[in-house]
């Protein structure tokens, strides 16, 4: 008797360790999240980054992205229906996170096609054709290529642009950035210098409103 | 104690020996059950990645914290037997994994082809005690209190 009560007593205070230490870790994880410190939220927006929306929209959204990442092939219209919605009221700056094997490759890619002002008609091919190049999770730098034949680029250029120091400075600054940032997963959305509580469209829906709401007053 | 209550009567009466050897395999799921959990918490709360090698030393932790209870109610040390071989093959693993992180194996030796590299220290407490030590730790105590154990109860 007593060795049992014994055991479902240890059980019981092993789980209750769990919970508790878990609740506390996500909302001192909440916390520190959502006052980020002056010199991390200088990490968020830079100039080299690319961007859609107008300068001077209220609402800026920040998003670290992998090319070769599925959610954020699926989350991309969606922004883009968030934005559409609210003509002129939203920026959206993006980010480099490739975390998937080949998507730094792809990433330079991306970049060097933005040298010949391709780079929204590139990102947007690459992600509607993503099953055909990023395969089990690893991105094929020869298929991604294959999608983009049809498109009207100097592919010559765009192999040598992607070795350009510029181009690898501006990625290993989005890679730097995420750590500072502790993006762990692709897409993070920041609005106005806020993550998502949790991931999910509805959570980043209900934090682009209260920006706009914020920002409207 | 249970020794003398109705059902139990008519086996063999446990000795002082078996009483110790109880508290000792008890230490051990404890130890086992501690790990699990602060396995799951490292994974799924603090969403660290577990490289290849710590998903091994899990396959030989869980189950650990899962079986070891059923030995203990009612008191079988057969129970010991039957996992002395998950805890053993832990311990190897955990070793391995410690002298990865600690430089002394070359990772190319490593069976981590994607993903999160082994030798990667992405936890450090007090400046050497990392993830892989404890599991060492842990898979190291569990099994000397299980072989202890063994010998107790066969007095």
């Amino acid at each position: 008797m007593n060795q049992k009560s014994l055991i479902i007593g240890a059980m019981a205070a092993l789980f209750v360790a769990f919970a508790g230490g878990a609740v506390w870790y996500k909302n001192a994880q909440q916390g520190a999240a959502s006052n980020l410190p002056a010199e991390t939220l200088a990490a968020l927006d830079r100039a080299h980054a690319p961007s859609v929306g107008q300068a001077d929209a209220p609402v800026t959204i920040v998003e670290f992205l992998d090319p070769a990442c599925e959610t954020c092939a699926q989350f991309y219209p969606l922004v883009k229906n968030i934005m559409g919605a609210n003509p002129g009221r939203i920026r959206l700056v993006l980010r480099w996170a490739p975390f998937h094997t080949g998507s730094p490759d792809v990433v330079a890619l991306l970049e060097a096609a933005r040298k010949q002002d391709m780079f929204w008609p590139v990102l947007e091919r690459l992600l509607a054709t993503q099953p055909s190049w990023a395969i089990n999770h690893t991105a094929d730098f020869t298929l991604a290529l294959m999608q983009i034949q049809d498109l009207e680029l100097d592919r010559d250029q765009l192999l040598v642009d992607m070795r350009d120091p510029e181009v690898i400075a501006r990625i290993r600054q989005d890679v730097a950035d995420a750590q500072t940032l502790n993006v762990q997963a692709t897409p993070e959305y920041f609005v106005n210098g806020k993550p998502m509580p949790s991931f999910g469209y509805e959570q980043l829906l209900q934090l682009v409103t209260e920006a706009l709401e914020e920002t409207s007053r | 104690m249970p020794a003398n209550r109705g059902a139990s009567a008519h086996r063999p009466t446990p000795g002082a020996g078996d009483n110790r050897a109880w508290t000792l395999v008890f230490i051990a799921w404890l130890i086992a059950a501690s790990s699990t959990l602060g396995a799951l918490f490292f994974g799924e709360v603090m969403k660290l990645p577990p490289c290849s090698l710590c998903w091994y030393q899990r396959i030989f932790m869980f189950p650990l914290a899962l079986v070891l209870p059923f030995g203990l109610l009612p008191f079988d040390r057969k129970v010991v037997r039957s996992v002395l071989p998950l805890a053993g093959v832990g311990l190897a693993l955990a070793a391995f994994h410690v002298l990865l992180v600690e430089g002394i194996i070359p990772e190319r030796v490593a069976p981590c082809r994607q993903g999160v590299p082994c030798s990667e220290t992405v936890a450090e407490w007090f400046g050497f005690v990392t993830i892989p030590l404890l599991s060492l730790m842990a898979f190291a105590t569990i099994a000397v209190l299980l072989t202890v154990a063994s010998f107790r109860s066969s007095k």
